[in-house]
């Protein structure tokens, strides 16, 4: 739609002091951007190597993880992370992605039902969103790593 | 707002001609992701291991085929009304029309290739 040019804009992003409630909802985005991308995206490939077959599912995790190094009695060392670097960064990433707009997500629902709108539970439950998506991550990866 | 008759008063649909769906919609299938993403990642936490063998055999038992089924479905609903609020906040008329089919491609066809994925290893069983 046109508009002339010296009409006055509404405020930006700019303009605005940084609080964890502008956090949360920016980091709702990304993360459900980045989830609906990248998530998607690579659990439908994982699927879809699985239902090619042995061969394409090897290749497909290949890629994903690096051999394990080999004790003194020819087995895998325990306690050797098996991911490769950048697959894992990707899939911590999306874990804490998951977490975060999973709590931002059920935080939304309380306010769809129009509590929890003062301007100090607010910012405390904002604040408790991102407390738990790094606590969770924290914790399914050590649980992940140390099994 | 249905200003006009007093039928479109009562739809109080407006000239959108629709109401508050897409929004319902996201909600109903956010508590859906809630149960099943849940699900879906402590499931795959606990698999002793994620090789072939391991993984067809848990996606072959129709407990694990048919919520996870599920999961693609509710899903990729619920990111394919979200990606079009994204979309509509930063884009305007043509970019827009474009990325909109661009969102509903990817929706549709990764959705697809997801689901028949699933349903080729539950239905061949393990091997």
């Amino acid at each position: 739609m046109a508009r002339p040019r010296s009409r006055p804009l509404s405020p930006h992003l700019t303009i605005w002091r940084w609080g964890p409630h502008m956090l949360v909802s920016i980091l709702h985005r990304a993360t459900g951007v980045g989830l609906a991308l990248g998530g998607a995206t690579l659990f439908t490939w994982w699927l879809a190597a699985a239902a090619g077959g042995p061969a394409s599912y090897a290749r497909f995790l290949d890629l994903m993880t690096r051999d394990q190094p080999i004790g003194p009695d020819g087995l895998p060392l325990p306690g050797t992370a098996m991911l490769n670097p950048l697959p894992a960064l990707i899939l911590i990433g999306l874990t804490w992605a998951f977490f975060q707009h999973m709590a931002n997500g059920i935080r939304h629902l309380v306010m769809d039902l129009g509590a929890a709108y003062e301007l100090k539970t607010n910012k405390t439950t904002s604040l408790a969103t991102i407390a738990f998506s790094i606590i969770a991550t924290l914790l399914l990866w050590a649980w992940i790593f140390t099994r | 707002m249905g200003t006009g008759t007093g039928i479109g008063r009562v739809r109080g649909l407006g000239s959108a001609k629709s109401g508050a769906h897409h929004w319902w919609m996201q909600r109903v299938t956010a508590a859906g992701n809630l149960l099943l993403v849940v699900w879906f990642v402590l499931s795959i936490v606990r698999l002793p291991s994620l090789d072939y063998r391991t993984v067809t055999l848990w996606l072959s038992s129709p407990f694990v085929a048919v919520p996870l089924v599920l999961l693609v479905i509710n899903t990729f609903y619920h990111f394919r009304l979200g990606l079009q609020v994204v979309l509509e906040d930063y884009q305007k008329e043509s970019s827009k029309v474009a990325g909109l089919i661009a969102i509903n491609f990817f929706t549709i066809g990764a959705g697809a290739l997801a689901i028949f994925s699933i349903l080729k290893i539950a239905f061949a069983g393990a091997r």
